[in-house]
């Protein structure tokens, strides 16, 4: 079969990611432009580091987002003849050409890469945001009041931090476990504390006018309440309180389990780091002034603490998007969960682990891609902080 | 400072009580118990075999009296099997039933025995510990001196470009998990036909096909370079990174103190500033980061010895969570979990013992 050369598979690689180039160049440019407006975003831009960072995670963003247009084969497509071909072998039949080589079942190793981001950049970031919000829930109030609630919120995080993270994804994510409902009723209880997060936020704020907190409080209540009970409710499932007419998001219970996993493996740590925060912000002026003034409780700590912590949180946050993904990769590695077809990462690599020696380009490329992916969300993760110690 | 050490403790042993009572729930789950009886009865008995089954064999019983059957504090069951004769938990085939013990637990010092390897857990895990053991003595001779020689010289001089490699080399580490700078290193290193291997073949450069070899199994039997190389940097590198940054921050931040200020202007040379009054001080918390490390290790350990095939403890683990073997995973997640305990109280106390400000009692 014939083979384009190395200089030519990489001018083409090049053009199918074109539209990734144009929205990186457009999103740099207006940034620049208007980063005086920006805030710390806008501050971002006077690091190396933090624009290194956020190049490779926009290149990602992007890259998942235009993935239909950048892949040129189906993920599933297998060309029996292209079994573990070398980089730019050209398809006899005129399909195309399989630029970074193809894998054990014939399947292209780019398009495969290039629709795995997808699955990465929609879980991680998503997963991390639910164990922050679980873990401010919890975290605020441990740190505010001390006491009994803290000793016991205190024992539940260790209890699950002194656990090896592999074991626990070997314990919970299994077709046994799955079968029991377990990963249905984690998910109700990890999720409906990002609700009780909602609530508070804005019952809180709102408390002093009592009609419009009425009107957005119900809001909250009917559209999240709707939208918790149609995720954690499945038919045929440990819990299925919806009537199927109206539960109308259908998250299939392999996807729910790895999930559910990843926010309760990070959510203690950012207990942690929230509860410290408290600690140390709870003693400052301003919290004592708030206290005088009358405010409440859960005012003070969403409206007085949260804000003045958001520095370290920020730069966490990113850092735990990489860790996310690097916990994603684990699982797909040891096979777990996703089901093996899936072009996610760490499936791939363990999936192209077997022939390593021989045709090595099935792993290399995702094991590449994932380095990249977290490697630039932790110069992001340095630029912010760089930045939000400079003022 | 005994007062400390004893909360510490009763803290671990009930940290470890209510981990190890997690994992036996997971593992004794109704599907994962009804596979145990399909595999060991037979795949094709009716459900109301199976209850029998489960039932005769002790599985029939309260949660709870099952985990203190483990633990050792509740009498392990007995019953008849199919031929008349007596069995239990802690009957053993050969073993006169009358004089079996009532109590057989992990507080009598019986592990159990494992369904996959068909050997006691104890002897199990403790082969394979020692494995582990080695591997890790190798990762902490290359990681620890590379990190801390990385983040002292790193963080000597805030902001020289010296600095800035180094800090960039540190960050793409740990930006690398096992899986991936594994994978990495053996295409590099362990390919016949790829990476640098062929090349230095051709030249003649070595004698084998390959500069590494991509899989530790002959490792078990005795350790070269050659086949210890790749899984040990696989580990360090990781763990180098993030030890490193932990160090130059930690280093950096000793440099702006005023007594080192008071040494350079009483004319002391900058190399004896740094030896002899930075490095004591900006080490302290380094040694806190590199014994949190272990339970991250303990990742790493389960990745390479899975991707490079050496039979340590973490091979152990997957083995025996892919295969549901019961008394073996909760062995290993005991191990485990002492692991990352003891560690926790040795880091608190040693920090204690090197940083004369912080007092315990």
């Amino acid at each position: 079969m014939d083979t384009l050369t190395h200089f030519q598979v990489f001018t083409t690689l090049l053009i199918r990611f074109l539209p990734v180039w144009i929205a990186m160049i457009a999103t740099f440019a207006l940034s620049v432009t208007f980063r005086k407006r920006l805030g710390l975003y806008g501050k971002l831009f006077d690091s190396t580091v933090g624009m290194v960072g956020l190049g490779f995670v926009l290149f990602w963003v992007f890259t998942a987002l235009f993935a239909d247009q950048i892949a040129p084969f189906d993920v599933l497509a297998q060309i029996s003849p292209m079994k573990n071909v070398t980089a730019g072998t050209i398809e006899p039949n005129g399909a195309g050409v399989y630029l970074l080589g193809g894998d054990h079942l014939g399947r292209d190793v780019f398009s495969r890469m290039v629709a795995g981001s997808r699955i990465v950049i929609s879980i991680a970031p998503l997963a991390t945001l639910f164990a922050f919000m679980v873990g401010i829930t919890l975290g605020l109030p441990a740190g505010f009041w001390g006491g009994k609630l803290d000793a016991v919120l205190s024992f539940l995080a260790n209890l699950v931090l002194a656990f090896p993270v592999i074991l626990l994804f070997y314990l919970l994510v299994t077709p046994e476990v799955v079968q029991t409902g377990l990963p249905q009723r984690m998910a109700a209880v990890l999720f409906i504390l990002p609700l009780v997060f909602a609530i508070l936020l804005t019952n809180s704020r709102l408390y002093v006018k009592p009609q419009l907190r009425n009107l957005i409080v119900g809001a909250i209540v009917v559209i999240g309440g709707w939208t918790y009970l149609a995720l954690v409710s499945e038919a045929d499932s440990g819990i299925n309180v919806l009537p199927a007419a109206i539960d109308l998001i259908h998250v299939p219970a392999n996807l729910l389990i790895v999930f559910v996993s990843v926010v309760f493996v990070n959510a203690p740590t950012v207990f942690r780091i929230v509860r410290g925060l408290t600690l140390d912000i709870r003693t400052r002026d301003y919290v004592a002034a708030a206290q005088t003034r009358g405010e409440r409780p859960w005012y003070i700590m969403l409206w007085e603490i949260l804000p003045n912590a958001r520095g370290p949180l920020i730069v966490d946050f990113c850092l735990r998007i990489g860790y996310t993904t690097i916990l994603l990769g684990t699982l797909g590695f040891f096979g777990l969960g996703l089901s093996p077809e899936s072009p996610d990462w760490g499936s791939t690599i363990n999936a192209g682990r077997k022939l390593l020696t021989t045709a090595p380009l099935p792993a290399i490329v995702p094991a590449l891609a994932l380095m990249s992916l977290v490697l630039g969300l932790n110069l992001l993760a340095d630029g912010l902080r760089e930045e939000s110690l400079r003022d | 400072m005994t007062g400390f050490l004893l909360r510490r403790l009763a803290l671990l042993v009930l940290t470890a009580f209510c981990l190890t009572m997690v994992v036996f729930y997971l593992t004794n789950l109704p599907p994962q118990l009804e596979k145990i009886a399909k595999f060991e009865a037979g795949a094709r008995i009716s459900d109301d075999e199976v209850t029998s089954w489960l039932n005769n064999h002790g599985y029939g019983r309260p949660f709870l009296a099952r985990y203190g059957e483990w633990l050792g504090v509740v009498p392990g069951w007995t019953g008849t099997d199919t031929q008349g004769g007596a069995m239990g938990y802690c009957i053993t085939k050969g073993v006169d039933p009358a004089a079996a013990p009532h109590y057989c637990g992990v507080l009598q010092g019986d592990w159990g025995y494992s369904s996959v390897f068909k050997q006691p857990v104890s002897s199990i895990l403790s082969t394979r510990l020692g494995l582990t053991g080695i591997l890790m003595f190798w990762v902490m001779v290359v990681m620890v001196p590379t990190s801390l020689l990385m983040g002292v010289l790193a963080g000597m001089r805030e902001g020289s470009r010296l600095d800035r490699t180094l800090s960039t080399v540190a960050i793409t580490t740990t930006s690398t998990p096992e899986y991936v700078s594994g994978v990495v290193l053996i295409v590099l290193f362990a390919s016949s036909t790829v990476g640098l291997s062929p090349h230095l073949f051709d030249w003649g450069w070595i004698s084998d096909r390959t500069l590494f070899k991509g899989s530790a199994s002959s490792a078990m039997d005795g350790i070269t370079f050659q086949n210890f190389t790749l899984p040990v940097i696989t580990i360090a590198l990781y763990g180098i990174g993030y030890i490193a940054r932990m160090t130059r921050a930690s280093m950096a931040e000793v440099m702006t103190a005023q007594y080192i200020r008071t040494a350079r202007l009483k004319g002391l040379s900058f190399r004896e500033v740094v030896m002899r009054h930075a490095l004591r001080n900006a080490l302290i918390a380094p040694f806190t980061v590199i014994m949190l490390q272990f339970p991250w290790l303990l990742n790493g350990v389960v990745i390479t010895e899975t991707l490079f095939n050496y039979k340590g403890f973490g091979w152990t683990l997957v083995q025996a969570a892919g295969n549901n073997d019961v008394p073996l995973l909760l062995g290993c997640s005991v191990v485990a979990v002492f692991v990352v305990l003891v560690t926790q109280l040795l880091s608190d106390v040693g920090y204690a013992f090197l940083n004369p400000r912080i007092r315990i009692g």
